[in-house]
């Protein structure tokens, strides 16, 4: 066998896998968006606020929450894996809400990892509204209730290209859920492609698993997968961006 | 325009988050087959076990009769003793007797129990450019490899094999460095993998090179030594004293039945239709 057969081996086999609504497969990329998409949902909620507060409020620690904030977009994510594993063992200081290898755990750590991310992007996209808009908005008598309202209507599109900047890394993120959710599929699938479902395996902790085990044909229907949905919120965030 | 595109996002985002909580949901009723919500036991176990498809049949049956989800971290021997002494697991499945002596000594384990062995086997290029075919025993295979200074690929990652293989060097009075000795950092599959692209030897568990050998060129070279290639499992309970939240009670009942007859006789059966061999062998037949 050569090389292009394996390849184009593994290739069909990964696409009667998708095709073929494989429950092992949909499971992980049903834990995948679950994961991805809760974390990116409540680091939205905390980043947008925070990016209007660090934008239009004087504040003492201010710059050190800017700071702060540049230096989260650029945090290694095995890092936050290590940190939030030590957190939540149960010999850790949060060990009592035995949150380890759950999907719960892996949602914090991307929160963590996003959280950063959305917040940095939004503070340039406020920072790009033309300084005219606000000062007309002043002008016309508003207060600085108005004036917020007027930059998040101008920003919007750059604030939701944020959050889909932040969904991207946080599907195609390995390092930390690797560490605090564990790889976890439920019995049948412990060492790979099987009958049981997935509980705390991503579509990324799963091609780690499958290459190491060289089952070509999963990590390629893995891998397919996910760079569909990340290209999909890719496109996405291009479409917003084109229609600003 | 722009407000239908935005609510347009908020739905598909809806949506996703919704098809994962209904992935969640069909999961849990897939996995329960009685109406009761199934109990969990957590179990940190090294890379051979998982790898092999061992943990696949043999936890089957014990959750189908108690009614348990296991949920099995596969990590190697190190880190899955470091898991369960930071009460991370109610349960760890390792084969590293030094270290498991050592952390039951520190109170982190209890009722570590025997439950199967088998023995390591050294691998290599067909044409064994070192000749270990003919060593009289493992570490005379190891000074043969660092006199010829032929590639060895080491797992460098404090699992048992590596605590193994580390073992064995100190008994060859030999401390391997140089550009022939390299040292992945990974598990056993992903170390059989570089050794067989480099043409190199390794230390392999037999239950891993077992299910690999289809797949690589490389061949068992060594094997036959008692004295320094003996594998042996053991079971252990994360010490509930420590943890208070570990369930104990299913960690027992999960010990007692890998040494019962039916689970050994799983071990004992296991890969021979799929590999012409067993590639365990339990406890009971130690002799």
């Amino acid at each position: 066998m050569n090389s292009t057969d394996f390849l184009l081996e593994g290739m069909i086999n990964a696409f009667s896998l998708i095709f073929s609504l494989n429950p092992y497969i949909l499971s992980i990329t049903g834990v995948s968006l679950k994961v991805s998409g809760t974390a990116t949902l409540l680091a939205a909620l905390t980043a947008i606020p925070l990016a209007f507060a660090l934008s239009f409020c004087n504040f003492r620690g201010r710059q050190v929450m800017i700071t702060l904030v540049n230096t989260g977009m650029g945090l290694p994510p095995v890092f936050v894996g290590l940190f939030i594993f030590l957190m939540l063992v149960p010999a850790g200081p949060f060990g009592q809400l035995n949150w380890i290898f759950t999907p719960g755990a892996m949602i914090i750590a991307q929160y963590i990892i996003v959280t950063p991310i959305i917040t940095g992007i939004s503070i340039a996209a406020i920072k790009a509204v033309p300084r005219s808009i606000i000062e007309t908005a002043y002008t016309l008598g508003g207060d600085r209730k108005d004036t917020v309202i007027v930059t998040l209507h101008e920003a919007k599109f750059g604030i939701i290209t944020a959050v889909l900047a932040g969904l991207g890394r946080a599907l195609s993120e390995v390092g930390a859920i690797l560490i605090v959710g564990g790889n976890i599929a439920y019995t049948g699938s412990i060492g790979g492609i099987g009958e049981g479902l997935s509980y705390t395996r991503t579509l990324t902790t799963a091609i780690t698993l499958e290459t190491s085990r060289a089952d070509i044909s999963t990590s390629i229907a893995l891998g397919i997968i996910l760079v569909t949905i990340v290209l999909f919120v890719n496109l996405l965030a291009n479409a917003i961006q084109r229609r600003e | 325009m722009m407000k239908k595109l935005l609510a347009r996002i908020i739905l598909v985002s809806i949506l996703i988050l919704f098809t994962g909580c209904i992935q969640q949901e069909h999961e849990i009723n897939s996995t329960s087959p009685s109406s009761a919500a199934p109990q969990e036991l957590r179990l940190a176990t090294t890379t051979s076990t998982c790898d092999t498809g061992l943990l696949d049949v043999l936890n089957k049956k014990f959750e189908e009769a108690n009614n348990v989800n296991i949920l099995t971290v596969c990590e190697g021997t190190g880190k899955a003793i470091a898991t369960g002494e930071l009460g991370a697991a109610d349960v760890v499945m390792v084969h590293a007797v030094d270290a498991e002596l050592k952390a039951v000594a520190n109170g982190s384990f209890i009722n570590r129990t025997y439950m199967m062995y088998n023995y390591f086997v050294m691998i290599g290029p067909e044409n064994d450019p070192a000749g270990i075919r003919n060593a009289s025993n493992a570490s005379d295979a190891f000074r043969r490899i660092a006199a010829k200074q032929a590639p060895f690929i080491s797992r460098g990652d404090d699992s048992g094999t590596h605590k193994m293989e580390k073992s064995i060097w100190k008994a060859a009075n030999i401390t391997p460095s140089g550009t022939w000795y390299l040292s992945v950092g990974r598990g056993m599959m992903e170390t059989i993998t570089t050794a067989d692209i480099k043409e190199g030897y390794t230390l392999s568990d037999r239950g891993t090179y077992l299910s690999m050998k289809d797949k690589i060129k490389l061949r068992m070279l060594f094997e036959s030594d008692r004295t320094f290639l003996f594998n042996p499992y053991h079971v252990m309970a994360v010490n509930p004293g420590k943890f208070p939240k570990v369930n104990y009670e299913l960690t027992i009942k999960y010990i007692d039945y890998l040494t019962s007859p039916s689970a050994q006789d799983i071990i004992r059966n296991f890969g021979k239709e799929k590999y012409g061999e067993a590639l365990f062998i339990p406890a009971v037949d130690n002799n």
